[in-house]
């Protein structure tokens, strides 16, 4: 099952290579991984995108958790969350596809950011199944490349990840 | 107070209440060499091989309890380290090792013995720190002992560049440690430690099954109140000896692919099984599809991922062994009432479990040869079960593991996680140093002795007596008894036919050399080189096509055991 996990991580070099060579290590997979620095500059925010079955990602999470760097680990199966991803794709724009183009794009609420007489280079931003139906309707105008930030979620309602220390926890429930 | 890199490393080592250190030295280690000289209150054992650094700190650790300290050089003396890091990451051993590395302005430029050596043991130690700043420098190491004692213990790795060690600035040492991201959990949650008390006193056939995290966690006597309060069996894993008296009643030896047949089957026919400190290692377990198919196990452990990693468990809890055995005990003495009736349940259990014992005891054929299990009974006799034993590799190991018993907690060193061949000599002497009045003997094969056999000249210029049995059956006899069973006696690889006269070798290095060749010999000259002083090797021709037995093969049943 696909899966999306946040990880609250010290801001410090080598982290990204522990968190990514526990994943490789144990034959876990990444589907897409969103590093950057959270309000915080010395803690940083990974979202992954994983798979796996109950055990699997059991054993991911508790993983990840033992990495000394690691401060929190947030699995998303536990709460309402919502998650964007950003994508921009360059298409063919030529005369008589143009039009057809910006109104896609009007639809799904993206941008033109760049524009060359042939392509058009299109933003979107959205969830997991609203990108792949914009993409799908993109397919017959022709997709010249595509880059993907892969997802990053947030808890929804006033639910907040807090940042603070790995508490010592009383115990696993059964 | 201002001091250099290479000061700081030594005041703060002091601070740690390091007593000894392994070493090897290198270009870059030179600053920090030079420091040290001027501090004899640190022993510094100058080993032949950085392997050998490692496992010998790894084997000072086991013996006493406290954090093993090695320091070598840059490139090949850090790449060397990586056996013996990662046999200590797989066995949760605390050792902090010590690599130098090139200047910081030449790292990444594929400078003169540099190795990128975070980043190769990265997946091997607990943590691993490159130091870029000399003012990090006394923080890092006291985080890094930190670290490898705490939670479940480890190895950690402190790469240290060479104008770090050079360079200046204030010193103090932190008195304490905050790591925000690591927060080890020691107590275990109350309501799961009752439940798993019920559970056991509600049990007919219960059985403990306890392992490494006994020993590290110091919970020896509390595992045999628990035993012998609840009238349990107890069996170990190999990391486990020692954690329970291996001559107690109680006990029914070792389980798994070696195990005895009485552990192996009481594990399979038990309903309830409390694993304190053992990760349910495949070696252990046998197949995991048929393990235990009866029981509803319980698991202690203080590492979260070994909890329901390959058996999934009934009632998990997270916590510190001796901590949470303790909570365990108090939780009985609440039960008095029910006490009475579990002891009447199990006792068809615990007559079925001596019957066990009793038709299929640990046994070996006499057939007029030298056996090697003759060599260990006799050790064991001889030594009362007093000395430090460690193991290298293979037949060796097992045979220790089932004829030898121990009775103590850390007076067993053996790789048992990583299985590393060469291990035991090196960790003989780490023990040795720190014990210089007790009987150390390693027990080892024809072919495992050979790789690190070169720190013989570390014993003998340390004066370090170890004794090494070496169990010569001119095989490599674990891979050669799979030959023998599973790939028609085509003994591949596995001759061990130019062998060196060990005996000879001995004494080129300034040791003592024994053989024996005949079962009459063996209490006698066994005598004689526990008595003496000094390094020595006891070259014991055994029957060469002995196998270990009962043995499960890889991938069985745990009830599915070859016997002898």
């Amino acid at each position: 099952m696909r899966h999306i996990i946040s990880v609250l991580v010290e801001n410090e070099f080598g982290v990204l290579s522990r968190v990514a060579g526990l994943f490789s290590g144990r034959g876990f997979n990444i589907e897409s991984l969103c590093v950057a620095e959270t309000l915080d500059p010395t803690i940083s925010t990974m979202t992954i995108v994983t798979s796996g079955n109950d055990t699997i990602i059991e054993q991911i999470l508790k993983q990840l958790n033992k990495l000394i760097n690691v401060i929190k680990v947030t699995d998303f199966r536990e709460m309402d969350y919502v998650s964007r991803e950003m994508v921009l794709v360059k298409v063919n724009a030529e005369e008589k596809k143009r039009e057809e183009v910006l109104r896609m794009v009007e639809i799904f609420r993206g941008k033109i950011i760049d524009v060359s007489p042939k392509t058009y280079t299109l933003l979107i931003t959205g969830d997991e199944d609203k990108i792949k139906a914009f993409l799908e309707l993109l397919k017959p105008i022709g997709i010249k490349e595509l880059v993907r930030t892969g997802p990053v979620a947030i808890a929804r309602g006033e639910k907040v990840i807090k940042i603070r220390e790995k508490q010592s926890k009383g115990g696993e429930d059964g | 107070m201002k001091k250099t890199g290479s000061q700081i490393f030594v005041e703060s080592l002091k601070m740690e209440g390091v007593d000894t250190i392994f070493c090897y030295p290198g270009g870059a280690t030179l600053n920090i060499t030079d420091a040290l000289s001027q501090s004899p209150e640190i022993r510094q054992i100058v080993v032949r091989h950085e392997q050998g650094a490692v496992h010998a700190s790894d084997g000072y650790a086991r013996a006493t309890g406290k954090v093993g300290v090695c320091l070598v050089t840059s490139g090949p003396g850090a790449t060397n380290t990586v056996t013996g890091i990662a046999t200590a990451y797989m066995d949760s051993i605390p050792i902090v090792v010590f690599t130098c590395q090139v200047t910081t302005m030449l790292i990444g430029n594929d400078a003169f013995q540099e190795a990128d050596i975070v980043g190769i043991t990265r997946p091997c130690t607990k943590h691993n720190y490159l130091v870029k700043d000399v003012k990090d420098l006394a923080r890092i190491i006291k985080e890094a002992f930190y670290i490898a004692k705490s939670g479940r213990p480890g190895p950690v790795l402190v790469d240290i560049p060479k104008d770090v060690s050079a360079q200046s600035c204030d010193f103090k040492y932190p008195e304490k440690v905050f790591i925000r991201s690591y927060q080890p959990t020691y107590i275990g949650h109350a309501g799961q430690i009752k439940r798993a008390v019920k559970l056991i006193l509600s049990s007919k056939r219960p059985i403990l099954f306890t392992g490494g995290g006994i020993i590290s966690s110091g919970a020896s006597q509390e595992l045999i109140k628990l035993a012998e309060k609840l009238s349990l069996p107890v069996t170990n894993t190999l990391m486990g000896l020692g954690g329970f008296p291996g001559n107690h009643r109680q006990f029914l030896g070792m389980l798994g692919m070696h195990g005895t047949y009485a552990a192996n089957m009481a594990i399979t026919h038990s309903d309830a099984i409390i694993a304190i400190g053992a990760r349910f290692d495949d070696r252990a377990t046998g197949n995991t599809e048929e393990f235990a198919p009866h029981a509803q196990i319980i698991h202690v452990d203080i590492d979260p991922t070994s909890i329901s990693k390959s058996i999934k468990v009934y009632i998990p809890i997270v916590g510190d062994s001796k901590n949470v055995i303790k909570k365990m005990l108090e939780f009985i003495d609440a039960e008095k009432d029910s006490l009475k009736d579990y002891k009447e349940g199990i006792k068809d259990w615990l007559g079925q479990i001596e019957s066990w014992k009793k038709d299929y005891p640990l046994t070996y054929a006499k057939n007029g040869k030298l056996k090697p299990q003759y060599v260990i009974e006799r050790i064991y006799a001889l030594t009362k079960g007093d000395a430090i034993i460690s193991t290298e590799v293979g037949q060796n190991q097992m045979w220790t593991a089932q004829f030898y018993k121990f009775h103590k907690p850390r007076t067993i060193l053996t790789s048992g996680g990583l299985g590393t061949m060469g291990y035991g000599f090196p960790a003989a002497i780490g023990a040795q140093v720190a014990f210089p009045d007790r009987l150390v003997i390693d027990i080892a094969g024809d072919g495992s002795i050979q790789m690190n056999i070169q720190e013989l000249a570390t014993a003998v210029q340390f004066n370090l007596p170890v004794k090494v049995v070496i169990l010569n059956n001119g095989f490599l006899g674990m891979v050669r008894q799979w030959q023998e069973l599973f790939y028609g006696k085509r003994y591949t690889w596995t001759h061990m036919n130019y062998a060196p006269d060990f005996v000879k070798l001995a004494q080129a290095y300034n040791a003592v050399g024994y053989r024996i060749e005949k079962e009459e010999d063996v209490d006698r000259i066994l005598k004689e080189a526990f008595a003496n002083k000094r390094p020595t090797f006891i070259d014991v021709h055994v029957d060469p096509e002995e196998g270990v037995y009962p043995m499960v093969p890889a991938g069985a049943a745990l009830r599915d055991m070859l016997l002898v």
